[in-house]
């Protein structure tokens, strides 16, 4: 049984339905978009790209037919924030995506859905029924002339690299998940070579709030750079695990009181991809100027060994690299056989620099986020933990 | 495969592209539809559905071998994915796959000789707060326990037809 892990109400229980559509399709599209680019709403997929931006961009290409695309990809190791949205919440990212459409003009919403969340199909299947039903969806969405829009959900088969936006719309093209050289970006040659949006299923939830609550109230929250709130994954060491929201700007140690983490090591944020922040740095900031995160938070207690954490993580990227460039391809097997020497203690100090190297060449040369990041946490955790993970003897575990 | 088998499977994707329209993107929908239903995709499968889109049956081959859920050797009707990414791993996974192992007399990787479990690996599930977590076709299992192994294999077990697990909403609605 999968149970709601929600230690507080989020923000999106408050939201009257479709209060957010109907305030967006009373506006004139360039002061929709106005609107969310003034709220400074970053994309919430991990990339924190400018939402306003993006959707500036697409509205603004010349093409007869346009896409908006819903990242429910959601693969990334201690994320599953997407997941609780769309069970409790799928009628505000199903709006966001229609105010979606009506700002670049789109009449098509697809919504790619990770395989592993089949068993949420039918619920969203009925939840986009019920919409077309009251008139949300279809022709004259809502009563407005004109605008007719409809979403789509196509499921993926399990390729974490497929959360990668043109991985996705490869995926949706039929083709194997390969991330394309960007530029050009979707919003010119998205789906079909259609301009197209991808956002985050966070990220069109939170645009449905800012066209009811009003973008003075997201920017109120947060950072100058890092505005409004943000859902946190939070799983491992705590007591607590669970969603949460918090606002961005929020130090890790604030963070950690609120899930019953006090007393933790490190700090995974971001997931795999993401950076390992030991203890002596819980003052940091979650924010997108200092530690960035689409919203995974692990933690770990003082008995965990952060060799195996480093191993783990590299066996997912071993697997997960689509094998599309040499960087990623090769270097994350030999990153993870330099993990395997650490744990038998025969990996010199100028052996490890070189990996340290490498790691750095794979972040800048690698084709696509996956390859770029994948390096991150071994980085980290060689950097802050080289006490413990180096000199081990035969069998040793911390 | 006997005739009419094969003959099944054409008119199923025949069925199939008329719902997903006939273009390239209309390709792994109907490829996880024949998944679903055989519990893999033959190579005749291929052939079908590459002469129905216009395209190479390599392009289908390069396509099905991408996917973790599309396979073209036979899986069992039962496919088990344990989570093995951190978080966990740290809630005690290695115990469960232990005991995985030893009920169905199987390794990861492998297809019970009746045909019913096949047992694998998978990534991040999205379950980490509640974890150990595993798949069984598309139910999720959470907090699995190695004690909790026998009774979840034992419904599979006792449940019969191809969609016998499939999507059953569980998730509680806060
Ligand atoms: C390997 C990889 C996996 C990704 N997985 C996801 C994902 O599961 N969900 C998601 O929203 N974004 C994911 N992204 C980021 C997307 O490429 C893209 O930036 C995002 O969907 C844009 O939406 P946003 O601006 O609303 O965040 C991934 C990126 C990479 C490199
Ligand atoms: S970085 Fe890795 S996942 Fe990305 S294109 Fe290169 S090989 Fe593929
Ligand atoms: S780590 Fe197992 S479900 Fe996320």
């Amino acid at each position: 049984m999968i149970t709601p892990n929600h230690k507080a109400p989020l923000t999106f229980a408050s939201i009257e339905l479709d209060a957010g559509l109907k305030a967006a399709l009373a506006k004139p599209r360039s002061d929709l978009i106005a609107e969310v680019t003034a709220s400074q709403l970053k994309g919430r997929g991990g990339a924190g790209f400018p939402t306003g931006v993006k959707w500036n961009l697409a509205a603004a290409a010349q093409a007869d037919v346009k896409f908006v695309i819903c990242n429910a990809d959601e693969g990334e190791p201690g994320t599953f924030k997407d997941r609780v949205i769309l069970t409790d919440h799928a009628d505000l990212v199903f709006e966001g995506m229609t105010i979606g459409g009506y700002a670049i003009g789109s009449n098509t919403g697809i919504l790619y859905l990770r395989g592993e969340y089949t068993y949420l199909r039918p619920h969203l299947d009925a939840v986009l029924a019920a919409r077309r039903q009251k008139g949300l969806l279809g022709k004259n969405v809502a009563g407005k002339q004109g605008f007719d829009f409809d979403i789509e959900i196509r499921m993926g088969s399990g390729a974490y690299v497929c959360g990668e936006e043109t991985a996705l719309i490869e995926s949706l093209e039929g083709c194997r998940g390969e991330p394309r050289n960007r530029p050009p970006f979707p919003v010119d040659t998205g789906f079909n070579n259609k301009p197209s949006i991808v956002n985050n299923v966070e990220t069109f939830a939170w645009v449905t709030c800012i066209l009811v609550k009003g973008s003075a109230w997201f920017k109120a929250i947060g950072t100058q750079r890092s505005t409004g709130l943000k859902i946190m994954s939070v799983s491992g060491d705590c007591a607590q695990p669970g969603i949460y929201e918090f606002p961005l700007g929020i130090t890790i140690a604030k963070m950690l009181e609120a899930v019953g983490g006090v007393g933790a090591k490190a700090v995974q944020i971001g997931g795999a991809s993401g950076q390992c922040i030991p203890a002596s740095e819980f003052n940091r900031t979650i924010a997108y100027e200092d530690v960035s995160t689409g919203g995974a938070i692990i933690v770990f207690g003082p008995h965990r060994d952060m060799l195996a954490v480093a191993r783990n993580f590299l066996e997912f990227f071993v697997e997960e690299s689509c094998g599309q460039c040499t960087p990623c391809r090769d270097g994350n097997p030999k990153l993870l056989e330099g993990v395997e020497l650490l744990e038998q203690g025969r990996c010199s100090m100028r052996y490890l620099n070189e990996l340290a190297s490498l790691g750095e060449t794979m972040q800048v040369a690698s084709k696509c986020g996956l390859g770029q990041s994948s390096p991150n946490a071994f980085l980290s955790i060689i950097k802050n933990f080289k006490g413990e993970v180096m000199g081990r003897t035969q069998g040793e575990t911390h | 495969m006997l005739v009419t088998d094969q003959e099944r499977l054409k008119s199923d994707i025949g069925k199939w592209l008329e719902r997903y329209g006939r273009d390239r993107s209309a390709l792994i929908p109907v490829l996880q539809e024949i998944q679903k239903k055989y519990s893999r995709i033959s190579e005749y499968g291929m052939q079908v559905v590459a002469d129905q889109l216009g395209i190479h049956p390599v392009e289908v081959y390069s396509v099905v071998s991408f996917y973790s859920f599309l396979d073209h050797k036979p899986k069992g009707k039962f496919v088990i994915r344990l989570c093995r990414t951190i978080s966990c791993d740290m809630q005690g996974k290695a115990r469960v796959a232990q005991q995985l192992k030893s009920d169905l007399g199987i390794d990861f990787g492998e297809t019970t000789r009746d045909g019913k479990f096949t047992l694998e690996w998978a990534n991040c599930l999205g379950m980490c707060d509640q974890g150990p977590a595993m798949l069984v076709n598309d139910v999720v299992y959470t907090r699995v326990t190695p004690a909790m192994v026998h009774d979840i294999l034992e419904a599979c077990r006792k449940t019969f037809g191809v969609y016998a697990l499939e999507s059953k909403h569980e998730e509680g609605h806060a």
